[in-house]
């Protein structure tokens, strides 16, 4: 095996370390623990709802350490601008999981700034739109594309209010076996659905926030750090008037 | 081919004896498994050979989607798995795309004429050890 592969383990060792530290006797028995995260054998269930919460006061101008953790994550770092195609456009057209965008108060002019992604709405527009059923939120609430299914029509594109899918519109020579993807399908951020099958309690942007400005956890459990979290303090479903019940939700805004 | 394939559904024994015909000549030698991969060191597959030879690709899309709607991951035929245990590793240690000429996926379907879109989004060599601790 790798040094890769253990230097993997032993970062998300360390994170999972923060919450699990009174129990560990030593640092290798608590990595040996670790490293048997299961594979899912049972089918995802309701009782589970993942969803992230985003402190827009934490999140820092310029910084891009999420986005480039998701890309890493998901393979998307792998694709590369085809030859003769324009920058700008590239720029604009590539496949994205996380955006940085800054939302601006017209009334006083504060600026914000923060991760926008696949929202993973209880009521996904991007599903009711879908004439295939690729477009489908898994009973855990991950709304995702079964690519298998997707046609390429792009109607879940111009159905989702917060322009979290991109469209693949080239081959593509190297893939991730855990982040398989292909010219004609669309995509977007399926909270790194093969760290959830796989037992890990992280995301890769989650990971990567060196300000703690995103939380990952299960929104169903009281108990989970993001349902505390969320029933503290004041939080903004984006365009709560569509009346989607959002499964990321945002502080500070 | 399809004909052979078809007539040997109706007779296990003719089927059986006609596919290792068929395996034979299509990897010239007794084992269609390709050396430097982890089958070439295993007895069997993720199933009886000749069952996986009429079979695989219906297990396989059986298994998709068990994986992709219900999260389960643990299924016999995964085809990250198939890729995981019949690619192989040159002589520079480095893995040969399952789908490259003459590897494991790629000369039997060439022999029976079929194309596959599968990796055309899936990778065709394992990118990262399988979590089972091998
Ligand atoms: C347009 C892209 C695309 C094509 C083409 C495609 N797949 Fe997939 N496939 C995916 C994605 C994306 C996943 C989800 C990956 C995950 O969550 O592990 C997936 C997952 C799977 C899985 C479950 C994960 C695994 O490795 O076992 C199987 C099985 C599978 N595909 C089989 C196939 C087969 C067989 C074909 C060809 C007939 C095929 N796929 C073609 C994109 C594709
Ligand atoms: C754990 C390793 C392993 C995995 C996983 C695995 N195989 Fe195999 N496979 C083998 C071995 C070993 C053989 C040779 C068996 C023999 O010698 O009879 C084999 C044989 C086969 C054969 C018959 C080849 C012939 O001789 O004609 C087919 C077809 C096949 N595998 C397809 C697949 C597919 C498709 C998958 C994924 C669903 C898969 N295998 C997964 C190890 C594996
Ligand atoms: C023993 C020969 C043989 C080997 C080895 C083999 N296949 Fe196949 N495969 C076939 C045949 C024959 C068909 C077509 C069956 C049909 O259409 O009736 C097929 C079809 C498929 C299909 C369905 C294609 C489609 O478009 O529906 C998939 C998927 C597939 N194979 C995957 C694999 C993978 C992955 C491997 C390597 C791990 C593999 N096969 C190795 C003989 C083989």
């Amino acid at each position: 095996m790798s040094d890769k592969i253990d230097q993997k383990r032993r970062e998300f060792v360390s994170v999972a370390g923060l919450a699990a530290a009174a129990t560990v006797v030593a640092p290798g028995v608590f990595l040996q623990a670790t490293a048997e995260a299961e594979p899912r054998s049972e089918a995802v269930t309701g009782k589970v709802r993942y969803g992230m919460l985003i402190d827009t006061n934490k999140c820092v101008d310029g910084c891009t350490d999420c986005v480039t953790a998701c890309e890493r994550e998901n393979g998307l770092d792998l694709l590369k601008m085809p030859e003769g195609a324009d920058p700008e456009e590239w720029d604009r057209q590539r496949p994205r999981w996380i955006r940085k965008v800054k939302v601006k108060d017209r009334l006083t002019g504060k600026v914000t700034t923060l991760p926008m992604m696949c929202q993973h709405c209880e009521f996904p527009p991007c599903q009711d739109v879908c004439p295939t059923g690729a477009s489908f939120r898994r009973a855990d609430g991950i709304v995702m594309v079964d690519r298998h299914i997707c046609i390429g029509c792009r109607y879940c594109m111009m159905a989702c209010p917060y322009k979290a899918r991109s469209f693949i519109h080239e081959d593509i020579d190297e893939k991730l076996t855990v982040a398989p993807r292909g010219k004609g399908c669309v995509e977007s951020c399926n909270l790194c659905v093969h760290r959830r099958d796989n037992g890990e309690t992280t995301t890769a942007c989650q990971e990567a926030c060196k300000e703690g400005a995103i939380l990952f956890g299960d929104l169903n459990d009281p108990n989970s750090e993001i349902s505390q979290a969320l029933r503290q303090q004041n939080n903004t479903e984006l365009r709560a008037d569509l009346k989607l019940n959002t499964g990321v939700r945002y502080r500070g805004i | 081919m399809q004909d052979m394939f078809r007539f040997g559904t109706r007779l296990l024994v003719a089927a059986t004896a006609l596919l290792l015909v068929q395996t034979a000549s299509a990897a010239q030698g007794s084992r269609s498994v390709i050396e430097g991969s982890k089958a070439y060191g295993l007895d069997s597959c993720v199933e009886p050979t000749p069952l996986m030879r009429k079979k695989h690709y219906a297990f396989l899309k059986h298994d998709r989607d068990i994986t992709v709607h219900q999260g389960i991951r643990t299924v016999k035929h995964s085809l990250a798995g198939c890729v995981d245990c019949h690619a192989a590793k040159d002589d520079t240690g480095k893995y040969v795309p399952v789908t490259d000429e003459g590897q494991f996926c790629q000369s039997c379907h060439e022999y029976a004429g079929v194309e596959l879109p599968c990796f055309s989004c899936h990778s065709a060599t394992p990118t990262q050890a399988t979590k089972a601790g091998d």
